[in-house]
């Protein structure tokens, strides 16, 4: 019985950790293309996740379309992030720059309170309610789902990065920027495209954990330093390393729930990661910065 | 100094304008901010790193001394030492920690560190009173004169905001200012002309933790109740942003910026529920067209009428 229980954290921990992956593999896609942090990552998950809401709610748009133009719509507020906001900014001074998105996200918390309220809200899950039976275990569909939608996306987009014309001019403008210009990658809409994939990113997590948890238009705040945590743990700007730091902090936080108590689950996973960064100050799949001198 | 003397006059005079409970609290708290973002100033303007885990201090500073006036009866004056002390030591050990991590990996484990801080005031609520807060927590007195008006604790305030700003003032107009600037201009040159730049870093993250740590104590005495939300990660994230849109690495670029932003919510409630949104346009319009902060704005106006008195002649 004992057992059970604890695969049951275990898969709810994976599952939660598989949703920091997603929002790890946006901050990933922007450091890369630009080195800033974006704050308003988060931010990217409740505008998903709400106008997949209304979508449903008001519209009346059957799933699949809802699902996806709420992905596409958090794409777009990304582009225009980058566009509007950030390519316009006067210094390429990296805190700047972070700071800049931190206006944004706070900007972008207020007009969704503005738009839809206060309240959280909460989505239908994608395959149902009825749980599978698997032996003693009990899965929900979402959970398949969420795991599923997670490992087919970083296949994607490993596949984009590796095999397309776009996905490599990325990575050599993530490698160079200067270079790659000089090579007639066009930088600034590379680095455009990166922010609408961090907001497809951002809005596919988000329909993904709604039917989980509930969002309200701040709870942008605390995904996005989850998925940030993620991407500092796995070795930021690394790929692989976003999704095994995502999946990594959401078992710690399932098991912390499991051994100790669910109230001090963000202290212990938060505790962990400052010890991790101290063991290891790139991250457990990072590159190393060589100091030169 | 000029510049000192006079805004030393300016902050002792404002009282006898402004009699407005009111305004002088919102004054008061603007002290506090400069108080927190001169330190911070020297660390991320002079020392070139980023702390975002500074609320985690002004919590310590806060709670610490909080705890042991409300509870066993003892002087402010004796725990207001004593707290400062405590986050100082706390703040000197997680240093030499986590200051060998560099940008990024910085920013998480000061986030981490003020996280963790905000989550135990929750958690502990035997201790510290939880959400609910800390009631109880008693004004400082000189004898049997106890400072409880706005107006007592707008002078108290700025009194140590004031020394703050001067010793910041001398301190980087002197010998560590100048090599605290080489570290940001360069850590290898800072490092070949021999300077121990990890030494200096943990110093000034040391200083302008003290520093925030001394404005939490003030906080606790002068609001007598405390509570976590005013410790979350909000707040290292407001401070931060108030040295940036003051002009970072300027003393008194960081008291324009808390002078800017403390106020601003409060002129922005006037907007009602848009003031979210007008609050997070203007920083990005201000970082987007003036990143060197409102202190910039000033020096191309020196420089502009120096142009001007040049083609006037």
């Amino acid at each position: 019985m004992e057992a059970v229980v604890f695969f049951q954290f275990l898969l709810s921990g994976l599952s939660a950790g598989a949703i920091y992956a997603l929002i790890a593999l946006g901050f990933g896609v922007v450091e890369n293309a630009t080195g800033i942090v974006n704050f308003a990552q988060g931010d990217f998950l409740v505008l998903g996740a709400f106008w997949a809401y209304s979508a449903l709610a008001s519209w009346h748009l059957p799933y699949p379309l809802a699902f996806l133009s709420a992905v596409c719509f958090a794409a777009m507020v990304g582009l225009l992030l980058d566009r509007l906001v950030l390519s316009r900014a006067r210094s390429r001074e990296i805190l700047i720059l972070v700071f800049i998105t931190v206006g944004a996200s706070i900007f972008l918390r207020g007009l969704i309170k503005e738009i839809w309220g206060k309240r959280p809200i909460s989505l239908p899950p994608f395959g149902g309610d009825t749980p599978l039976k698997l032996g003693p275990l009990t899965i929900m569909p979402q959970t398949l789902w969420i795991l599923g939608v997670t490992f087919l996306a970083f296949a994607l987009l490993h596949l984009f990065f590796h095999r397309t014309k776009w996905g490599r001019a990325m990575r050599a403008v993530a490698v160079d920027p200067e270079a790659a210009a000089l090579v007639g990658i066009p930088v600034p809409w590379m680095v455009a495209l990166s922010f609408a994939m961090a907001g497809a990113l951002g809005g596919l997590a988000g329909v993904l954990i709604t039917p989980v948890t509930p969002l309200s238009f701040e709870s942008g705040v605390m995904m996005g330093l989850k998925g940030f945590a993620a991407a500092i743990l796995g070795g930021y700007g690394h790929f692989g390393g976003a999704l095994l730091g995502g999946l990594l902090l959401g078992v710690l936080e399932g098991l912390s729930a499991y051994f100790v108590s669910s109230a001090y689950k963000n202290i212990l996973a938060f505790a962990l990661l400052v010890l991790v960064l101290l063991i290891r100050p790139q991250g457990i799949l990072g590159f190393g910065v060589k100091e030169r001198l | 100094m000029r510049a000192f003397v006079s805004f030393a006059a300016l902050v002792l005079f404002i009282p006898f304008l402004v009699k407005n409970p009111y305004y002088l609290n919102v004054l008061a708290f603007i002290g506090l901010y400069a108080m927190v973002t001169v330190g911070l100033s020297l660390f991320i303007g002079y020392a070139g790193q980023i702390s975002l885990g500074h609320g985690a201090f002004y919590a310590l500073g806060a709670y610490i001394s909080g705890i042991i006036s409300a509870r066993y009866g003892v002087s402010p004056w004796v725990t207001i030492p004593l707290a400062i002390s405590l986050t100082t030591l706390l703040a000197w050990g997680l240093g030499l920690l986590i200051l060998r991590l560099r940008g990024h990996y910085l920013v998480m484990a000061t986030l981490g560190i003020n996280l963790v801080v905000y989550l135990l005031l929750v958690e502990l609520d035997g201790l510290t009173g939880g959400v609910s807060g800390l009631p109880g927590i008693p004004p400082l007195c000189f004898g049997d004169y106890c400072l409880v008006t706005d107006r007592a604790c707008y002078y108290l305030i700025w009194a140590v905001t004031l020394a703050v700003i001067f010793l910041a003032l001398r301190l980087v107009a002197t010998r560590p200012g100048r090599e605290l600037k080489a570290i940001r201009a360069s850590e290898a040159a800072a490092k070949a002309l021999g300077l121990n730049v990890t030494r200096y870093k943990v110093a000034i993250f040391t200083l302008s933790a003290a520093l925030t740590a001394l404005a939490g104590t003030l906080y606790a005495h002068y609001l007598t109740f405390i509570s976590p939300k005013t410790f979350d990660v909000f707040y290292s994230i407001e401070v931060v942003t108030m040295v940036l849109i003051g002009g970072m690495g300027s003393v008194w670029g960081a008291v324009f910026g808390a002078a800017f932003l403390t106020p601003l919510p409060q002129i922005l409630s006037f907007f009602e529920e848009y003031k979210d949104i007008i609050y997070g346009f203007i920083l990005m319009v201000i970082l987007v067209f003036q990143p060197e902060g409102l202190c910039g704005i000033g020096k191309k106006w020196k420089f502009f009428k120096r142009q001007m008195s040049i083609i006037s002649f």
